[in-house]
C-alpha cells in the first residue's frame, strides 16, 4: 500500500539494528527496584540515563502525596481544564511554581513537550520572528513550526552570531523571541546566558529559557541557569518540565509578565489536552518542596556528576565541553556506538544510545545522566563498565 | 545584491562537495532525492549559504525548496529584502 511505503527505510534500519543484537529503543524495565535500578531481562540494571536528576521518583513524601491524591481525587481528570474544570491542585501548583521562581504568573501543561508547543506556538505570531539556538530540543522546533512566526536559527552557543542576526532584523528585533536552553540535553553544555541576556536587552527582544535539564540542577535555590548567572530579570519566560528533577510528568511556563495568564486562553496544546492527573500534580508539588528545601540533593548530584565526568575523561572518552549531570561520550561511528552500548548493557549499565542525526557528525553518543540517587557503588560500576569497553 | 545567475553559480560551488556520485549539477537537481542530503547536511548548507550571502534564512522556506532552482529563487528574494 503506497501510503505505508515511506516507512520502508525505517523498517530496513530497524532490521539492521536488530541484526546487530541490540534493540536500544525498546528496552523494557520489567520491575523498578529504585530510582536508579531496575530488573531488565531478569537481571539487575543500573539506570544511568533517566534524567531523574534528584532521584525523587521513589521519595516517600512524593509517593504519599500521590497516593492521597489518588484516593481522594481519582485516577484522572478526564478532560481539559477549560471544558472539565480546574482541580484545586492545578491552581496550587501554579501558585507554588510562581512563588518558587519569584514571579507573578505560571501555567501548568500536561507534558514538557506540550509546554513548549503551547507557549511558543501562541506567543509568536505571523509578524514576529523566532531566533533559536540550533541545538534546541525537538519540542522547541515543533513549537516554532506549529506557530506562524518566521523561524531562524543561530549557531549553537554563539552570542556573536545571535547579535549579527538581530542586527539584520532591524526594527523587527523588538518583535523577536530568542530561545535557548539552560543545559542542552545531548552534550550537557550550558547556554552563555549572561551574554545572551545582555544582547536581548540591547535589542529589546524577548528571551525564553527552557530550563528542563537545569531546574533543580543549577542556581543557589535550584531555579536553573538564569538564577545561577544572575539574569532572571532579563528572562521573559521560563519553560520547564516535571519529568526530570521533579520525577513526574508535566510541564510549565512562568513569567514576570502578567500576559502569560492570557496565553492559556489561546494555546491549543493547553486547551485541547486532558490536564495532569491529581496524583501527578500532588507528587510534583511534593517534589518541588523537596527541591527547594533540600539543597544537599543538588550538592550530591554535582559531586557525582563531576566524579563521573572526570573518570570518563581520564579514560580517554571524548565528552561534552564541561562537567554536568548530562555526560555524553562521543563514538565516531554508529556501528561502534551500538556495539559499545551492547557491552554496557551486558555489564548491567543502561545509558541512552543517541544515533545520528540526533548525535553530531554522523557519530553517536553514549549519554549518561547522573542522579543524586546513584550510590557510590553504582557510580563505580558505571565507571568500570566504561573502562572495560573495547 | 546578487542576481539569480550569480546565486545559482554560488550554490553549485557550495553543493558540489556534498555530491556522492558523479552527476552534473543543474537547476533541476533535487537536493534530497538527487544529491542525497540528510537533515543535518541541509542545516549545514543553510549555515554556509547564510555566511556567503550575509543573510538569515528562515526555516519556514524549507518546505518550498526541492530543487536548486527553488533554493536560488528563495535566496534571490531574501537577498533583495535584506
Amino acid at each position: 500500500m503506497p501510503l505505508f511505503q515511506k516507512f520502508e527505510a525505517l523498517s530496513q534500519a530497524r532490521k539492521a539494528l536488530l541484526a546487530s543484537g541490540a534493540d536500544p529503543f525498546n528496552v523494557v524495565l520489567d520491575r523498578m527496584i529504585s530510582s536508579t535500578e531496575a530488573i531488565v531481562n531478569g537481571r539487575n540494571m543500573i539506570l544511568a540515563g533517566t534524567n531523574n536528576y534528584l532521584g525523587l521518583t521513589f521519595h516517600p513524601e512524593c509517593i504519599d502525596a500521590a497516593r492521597v491524591a489518588l484516593e481522594e481525587q481519582g485516577t484522572g481528570t478526564t478532560g481539559s481544564r477549560m471544558a472539565n474544570g480546574t482541580f484545586a491542585g492545578h491552581v496550587a501548583l501554579e501558585r507554588e511554581l510562581a512563588d518558587f521562581y519569584q514571579v507573578g504568573s505560571a501555567i501548568v501543561f500536561s507534558t514538557g513537550y506540550l509546554a513548549n508547543l503551547g507557549v511558543l506556538s501562541t506567543l509568536a505570531g505571523p509578524d514576529d520572528v523566532i531566533l533559536l539556538d540550533a541545538d534546541c530540543h525537538a519540542s522547541i522546533y515543533d513549537g516554532c513550526r506549529m506557530g506562524e512566526a518566521e523561524v531562524i536559527r543561530f549557531r549553537h552557543n554563539d552570542p556573536t552570531d545571535l547579535d549579527k542576526r538581530l542586527r539584520r532584523l532591524g526594527e523587527r528585533a523588538t518583535r523577536t523571541l530568542i530561545l535557548v536552553e539552560g543545559i542542552y540535553s545531548m552534550l550537557g553544555d550550558r547556554a552563555p546566558l549572561a551574554d545572551i541576556a545582555a544582547i536581548k536587552d540591547r535589542y529589546g527582544a524577548c528571551l525564553v529559557v527552557d530550563e528542563a535539564h537545569s531546574l533543580g540542577v543549577l542556581g543557589e535555590h535550584g531555579r536553573g541557569l538564569a538564577e545561577e548567572v544572575g539574569v532572571e530579570k532579563s528572562v521573559d519566560l521560563i519553560v520547564g518540565t516535571f519529568s526530570k528533577s521533579l520525577g513526574a510528568t508535566g510541564g510549565f511556563c512562568v513569567s514576570r509578565r502578567p500576559e502569560l495568564d492570557l496565553i492559556r486562553y489561546a494555546s491549543r496544546p493547553y486547551i485541547f489536552t486532558a490536564s495532569p492527573s491529581p496524583s501527578v500534580v500532588a507528587s510534583t508539588r511534593a517534589a518541588l518542596h523537596i527541591l527547594s528545601t533540600q539543597p544537599q540533593l543538588r550538592h550530591r548530584l554535582w559531586k557525582s556528576a563531576e566524579y563521573l565526568y572526570q573518570r570518563l575523561k581520564d579514560m580517554g572518552f571524548a565528552l561534552g565541553p564541561e562537567p554536568s549531570p548530562v555526560i555524553a561520550a562521543l563514538v565516531e561511528t554508529k556501528e561502534g556506538g551500538i556495539a559499545l552500548w551492547n557491552q554496557l548493557v551486558e555489564q548491567g549499565v543502561y545509558v541512552n544510545l543517541i544515533l545520528p542525526p540526533a548525535a553530531p557528525n554522523g557519530g553517536c553518543l553514549l549519554r549518561c545522566s547522573v542522579s543524586a540517587g546513584h550510590t557510590d557503588a553504582q557510580l563505580e560500576t558505571i565507571c568500570q563498565a566504561f573502562a572495560s569497553l573495547s | 545584491m546578487k542576481n539569480y545567475e550569480e546565486i545559482v553559480t554560488e550554490l553549485y560551488t557550495i553543493l558540489k562537495p556534498y555530491m556522492k556520485k558523479e552527476r552534473v549539477l543543474d537547476e533541476t537537481t533535487e537536493l534530497v532525492a538527487d544529491i542525497g542530503l540528510d537533515s543535518l547536511q541541509v542545516m549545514q548548507i543553510l549555515l554556509e549559504v547564510e555566511d556567503r550571502f550575509d543573510i538569515s534564512i528562515p526555516l519556514n522556506i524549507i518546505p518550498d525548496v526541492r530543487t536548486v532552482k527553488d533554493f536560488a529563487q528563495q535566496l534571490e528574494l531574501l537577498t533583495k529584502s535584506s
